[in-house]
């Protein structure tokens, strides 16, 4: 079934069932790898994405439900040559171990500041509160946001 | 200038020679008469200078490690090593990570030995390879080898130069490290003891393509395993025919226990193993241990085997053993301490990609020991092991033997019926959680015996615990589908590590100085529930026991925490710590907490053998939900010579947060069938509001070796976090973890 989606400002067909989870239409049709699988029930932010302003878990909404929805990926709001500068921030912190939640806390930092310019250190960390990390880097985490907010 | 002519013919004339030199005085003749010297490091056992370095004629350097990038960026450092000794920029070192076709082989990255084992290997082949090419250059400029300056591996003597880069067409480092080449002191370092950036964060945080579940390969298929609902169920049947019809579907395997499918899309692969479970019917026994704090005195019941892995008796003038100095007033004080079975609890669920052709299989894996997969690979599926590749690729964060292997076993199965096409199988979470290898459940008893002036005389350490590796390598099979398969290859026996690092026992011998101590392990090596090495092994569990125990032993005396340490330790640099912890946190002897916040130290010297860390954490304890808020934690660290301080932070700061979820949060959970323990709400970790602030004190070394640190920080954390919640309330927690209803419970 070919449905359309938005997906960093460009228009997707995808051949494949409603039922699909966005995740993996992400990942292994438009090869955007950003997301990541962690749980598959939302649990835990690695998939965040971005659908119509607001930080949404990919694993666990279907192909059906953002047709026509707007979508922002980590691809969507920087490149390796031109980064946000929230990735910036989080390079020049080294804020990650191994990296594979990191894509999912930046998305959810992103929709963040998109409300909240100046957000207090309590805001950033119960915004985060669906995003775990496994390696304990929230520490660094937390001032690659403080450092992007001062930046931005 | 004068330039140089670096062709073929000088190199036989004279390159040659000096390469035979070489031989003959170190491998040659030396090997007939003598076994090998030994040779530093991971050099020992992968003795060619070439498998180490290979410098390009283009510019750069290839650096082979055989350990694995598992985010505690070991590349980086590695890189930063090799770039230092051969005098370069460290823009031009690539490295190769583990890789059965072409890396040394240095068994598992694990133990936090990389920089270590592979660290020194580099630091002396490295130097050994930049003497060998200033030799070349010293020959051609006619000046003494030592009047030659190096930059960037620019060689010159006043305007004559040489590159590297030239020279080295001259060189051959195919020949064996002699290790005679001292590594620069310290002293001269530009690039060691500099933060550099790790290299794989840039990808990590611009979405690219990162990990082995990242990989797509042309043609590739996507697999998912469906495992027995407990660990010694049996199939009796299922419908493979209606999963085989399902869309997508391309192959359906059935080995003895071994369910996994394959389909053209993910979300395909997905629903199929789901309505392969749905059809599987098992015979399951009831054989798991009991539950909660049952467990712990069902451990003591159990079979073991009893090793005394330390014991010291003070001489007396009569002969036989004291226990009080001067004869005063003895008291005894006893504790037993518990910790549950725990998880690795990695964010991305194990995952590999294998593919069988003409023969051969490949497999890509985030194991940390690609040899010793291999090895146990080729065995289940009775492939030789030259047919077998295992080439590592980052996966998701890594804190011991997780699932990485099981699932590259797993992908490979699958891959026998793929018709030669790549599969790449991830585990669902369930699957991660259910059958990754725990964290053994372990009880420590603690008795120890204070003459009249408060010193410890007698030291008792008693550790019951299942094994803490089960890895691949050794006998038989670690991979868990091996088990499961009609034609099974079993698990070999477990090993312990022997002391001074141990295993179970790591870190239950104290380093304070007792007059009198024995310290026992009771190693249960029958696993109801599979064990293995997760983050410092038993030393997590052991530091836990021992230094909350100085603490009551120290409340017992009536002395201050870090005063009694300091009465009892003779190293100095444990010493150093423990005051720099202490300062920096501005300790207050003797301060009592006021019923809701407190203050507590921990310290422990990794395995007696690896960095000295003390850590004081700041609790504050809600007593109506009994909820632990670890505020604030200071760490002091002395790691010997400091490859790259951000890393050494960046380890130390994570193994304050793990340390503090697992403390605070974690056991699994199971009933008399099966495991519970199967997503993120049965198994929560610690959380962005609920992370302490870490600061980091790093006392730089440089004329000391290095010491690893990636499991530095775990013991020393849960042992302040128990300290401070017995200063804040004047409760003694001693069974991990310390959860809302146990602290509520204790507190009431």
């Amino acid at each position: 079934m070919a449905i359309e989606v938005e997906v960093n400002g460009r228009t997707h067909t995808v051949d494949a069932d409603g039922e699909t989870p966005l995740l993996y239409v992400l990942r292994n049709d438009l090869q955007l790898k950003g997301a990541r699988f962690g749980c598959g029930l939302g649990a835990c932010g690695a998939c965040t994405v971005v659908i119509d302003g607001k930080a949404v878990q990919s694993c666990d909404i279907s192909l059906a439900a953002v047709a026509g929805k707007s979508i922002t990926t980590i691809e969507g709001i920087g490149s390796p040559a031109k980064l946000h500068a929230l990735q910036r921030a989080f390079l020049e912190e080294q804020a990650a171990q191994c990296g594979y939640c990191t894509s999912g806390i930046i998305m959810t930092a992103y929709v963040l500041l998109a409300s909240n310019a100046h957000p207090s250190d309590e805001e950033i960390r119960a915004a985060l509160d669906g995003n775990i990390c496994r390696c304990g880097t929230q520490a660094r985490v937390l001032r690659a946001i403080r450092k992007a907010t001062a930046a931005g | 200038m004068k330039r140089l002519d670096t062709g073929r013919r000088e190199f036989l004339q004279r390159g040659g020679a000096l390469v035979v030199g070489f031989t003959l005085a170190s491998a040659g003749i030396a090997q007939q008469l003598a076994p090998a010297p030994a040779l530093p490091g991971s050099l020992n056992n992968n003795r060619m200078l070439d498998g180490w370095l290979r410098i390009n004629a283009d510019g750069t350097v290839t650096v082979f490690t055989g350990k694995v990038e598992l985010g505690q960026g070991i590349l980086t450092a590695l890189a930063q090593i090799a770039a230092e000794e051969l005098d370069i920029a460290y823009e031009r070192v690539e490295m190769i990570s583990a890789d059965t076709s072409r890396s040394p082989d240095e068994g598992m990255t694990a133990g936090s030995l990389s920089v270590e084992n592979s660290g020194t290997a580099l630091r002396f082949a490295a130097a050994e390879a930049r003497a060998m090419l200033l030799q070349l250059a010293a020959a051609r400029l006619g000046v003494a080898a030592d009047k030659l300056v190096v930059s960037d591996g620019t060689v010159s003597a006043g305007a004559a130069q040489a590159t590297y880069w030239e020279l080295v067409k001259s060189v051959d480092l195919k020949r064996e490290a002699t290790a005679r080449v001292q590594p620069k002191p310290p002293a001269t370092h530009r690039i060691v003891g500099k933060s550099i950036p790790r290299r794989d964060i840039p990808k990590k945080v611009a979405g690219g393509e990162a990990y082995v579940q990242d990989m797509r390969m042309p043609g590739m298929v996507f697999g998912r395993v469906v495992r027995p609902p407990s660990p010694r169920a049996r199939l009796e049947s299922c419908d493979e025919a209606a999963v085989r019809a399902l869309p997508g579907v391309v192959a359906v395997v059935r080995d003895g226990s071994f369910l996994a499918v394959a389909a053209t899309r993910e979300e395909q692969a997905i629903k199929a193993a789901q309505a392969l479970r749905a059809s599987a019917k098992w015979t399951e026994p009831a054989d798991l241990p009991p539950q909660g704090m049952a467990l712990f005195a069902h451990m003591q019941k159990l079979p073991s085997q009893d090793s005394v892995v330390s014991s010291k008796v003070a001489a007396s003038p009569a002969g036989a053993a004291v226990t009080t100095v001067d004869g005063g007033a003895v008291t005894t004080v006893d504790a037993t301490y518990t910790r549950p079975y725990q998880c690795h609890a990695s964010i991305g669920p194990s995952c590999a990609v294998a593919q069988i052709k003409e023969g051969k299989l490949t497999v890509w894996t985030h194991s940390q020991g690609v040899y010793p997969l291999r090895q146990h690979l080729a065995r289940v599926m009775r492939f030789t092991d030259a047919n077998v590749t295992a080439v590592h690729v980052e996966g998701s964060g890594c804190y011991g033997h997780n699932g990485a292997d099981d699932v590259a076993c797993d992908a490979a199965l699958l891959a026998r019926a793929t018709g030669g096409r790549p599969v790449k199988l991830q585990w669902m979470r369930e699957d991660e959680f259910g059958w990754e290898p725990y964290g053994s459940p372990m009880v420590m008893k603690l008795q120890a015996r204070l003459d009249a002036r408060g010193q410890v005389v007698d030291w008792r350490h008693d550790t019951w615990s299942h094994p803490h590796s089960t890895r691949p390598g050794g006998a038989g099979s670690n991979l868990l589908a091996g088990w499961h398969i009609a034609n099974p290859v079993p698990m070999g026996p477990p090993v312990n590590s022997a002391q001074p690092a141990g295993a179970a026992d790591r870190n239950a011998v104290p380093l304070y100085e007792f007059a009198n101590q024995r310290i026992t392990l009771h190693y249960l090596p029958e696993m109801p529930l599979r064990t293995s090495a997760l983050r410092t092994l038993g030393a997590y569990a052991n530091v836990f026991a021992l230094e909350s125990f100085i603490d009551e032993l120290a409340a017992a005396a009536n002395v201050d925490a870090v005063e009694f340490r300091l009465r009892h330790m003779q190293d100095p640099r444990a010493r150093a710590v423990i005051e720099a912890a202490a300062s920096r946190a501005g300790w207050q002897p003797a301060r009592k907490g006021d019923g809701t916040r407190g203050r507590g130290i921990g310290f422990a010297k990794y395995k007696n053998l690896a960095a000295y860390v003390a850590v004081v954490a700041d609790v504050e304890i809600d007593r109506r939900t009994g909820n632990v808020r670890v505020v604030k934690t200071v760490a002091a660290v002395d790691a010997g010579l400091i490859i790259n301080p951000d890393g050494v932070i960046n380890q130390i700061e994570g193994g304050v947060i793990q340390s503090t979820s697992w403390s605070l949060k974690e056991s699994v959970r199971y009933d008399t069938q099966r495991v519970q323990t199967r997503s993120w709400a049965d198994y929560p970790i610690l959380t962005f509001p609920e992370v302490p602030a870490v600061d980091v004190v790093l006392l730089n070394r440089p004329a000391e070796r290095s010491l690893g640190t990636g499991e530095g920080s775990q013991g020393p954390t849960v042992a302040a976090i128990a300290n401070a919640i017995a200063n804040a309330t004047g409760t003694r927690m001693r069974d991990l973890p310390f959860t809302r209803e146990r602290v509520k419970a204790a507190l009431a």
